[in-house]
């Protein structure tokens, strides 16, 4: 099968991401590329969780100060529904059905840019209103490199799915273009699978204490 | 499952088939997004709560991995065939995460 064939939905294969070599290299290296993202992302929450609430002395507030439940409860359930809608789109992927699969992206983008911004809010508001920042402590730069490279990744992840939607917008589907939406979708899963740790972890355990 | 090749030699039969197949496994996800919101209620709800951290902590921890379990296995497909070096990455990448998390929290004091 060639990469720029037309198919129809009757011809098009149950899964076109791994039909041809192409695919079957982005989809093997993409995985290995998470794997290496796990490790990244290890470091990190290694890190803050070595130097959370280390602060130089008591004006500064900790994380049990910081945190609020509604905020990041609106944010999880923000980026877990688009995980769900980045499903639908693959769903509609496989049944090679384009104009459907690009209102779901669309509508995973657009949860996604609500997160960005609660996101900006949320960091906006420690600094201005805690003087809670990158510099103010080392539970400072733990915290936001850790939670801003989680965010970095959504911005990232964002730009990349607005990209080849607007990219292949003429092209549609085939088995050149499948490949790079199923990655893609893939890397979205793995941002939500991030934040369920960052939540858990960063937010729910400060909370604890 | 609805990722792997089909080929009866009649193509009626197997897009019937692809399009059954398909709508069972998108029935599968939905379960897994309903049980993941449920697992986030039931962490947010215990840590409102207020119950003491010893208990807390492990539960909501346990709760998470549970989470990306379903994250894992159906939205990224890695429950269906094919995924063994996927799987062999992924695992690798947690080893390591593991003990780098162990590390940072055994050794570094203050």
């Amino acid at each position: 099968m060639k990469a720029d064939e037309k198919f129809t939905y009757e011809t098009w294969p149950a899964a076109p991401e791994k039909q041809t070599l192409d695919g079957k290299n982005k989809f093997l290296g993409f995985w290995l590329f998470l794997g290496g993202e796990t490790v990244l992302f290890a470091t990190l929450f290694a890190t803050y969780l070595a130097l959370k609430d280390r602060v130089p002395n008591s004006d500064h507030y900790l994380a049990k100060d910081l945190f609020e439940i509604p905020l990041v409860f609106v944010m999880t359930m923000l980026l877990l529904t688009s995980s769900l809608t980045s499903v639908y789109a693959m769903y509609h992927m496989k049944n090679f059905n384009f104009k459907k699969m690009q209102l779901w992206l669309g509508i995973t983008v657009l949860l996604g840019l609500a997160f960005l911004g609660l996101e900006v809010y949320e960091f906006n508001h420690y600094v201005h209103e805690y003087h809670h920042t990158f510099t103010s402590s080392a539970f400072g730069t733990a915290f936001y490199t850790l939670v801003g490279f989680h965010g970095g990744h959504v911005a990232f992840g964002l730009a990349w799915i607005i990209t080849l939607m607007v990219r292949n917008a003429k092209r549609g589907l085939d088995l050149y273009t499948a490949p790079k939406f199923y990655v893609a979708s893939l890397y979205w899963h793995f941002i939500d699978v991030v934040w369920v740790f960052i939540f858990t972890v960063v937010y729910l355990m400060g909370m604890v204490g | 499952m609805a990722n792997e090749e089909l080929n009866s030699g009649n193509p009626k039969v197997d897009i019937e088939y692809r399009r059954r197949k398909s709508a069972e496994e998108m029935r599968y996800q939905v379960v897994s997004f309903a049980m993941m919101i449920f697992l986030t209620f039931v962490a947010f709800i215990a840590v409102g709560y207020d119950i003491s951290g010893w208990f807390t902590i492990p539960f909501i921890l346990v709760l998470a991995i549970v989470q990306v379990g379903f994250q894992l296995y159906y939205f990224m497909h890695m429950s269906h065939k094919g995924h063994e070096a996927p799987a062999l990455f992924l695992y690798s990448g947690v080893f390591v995460a593991f003990i780098t998390l162990l590390a940072f929290m055994t050794i570094i004091w203050w």
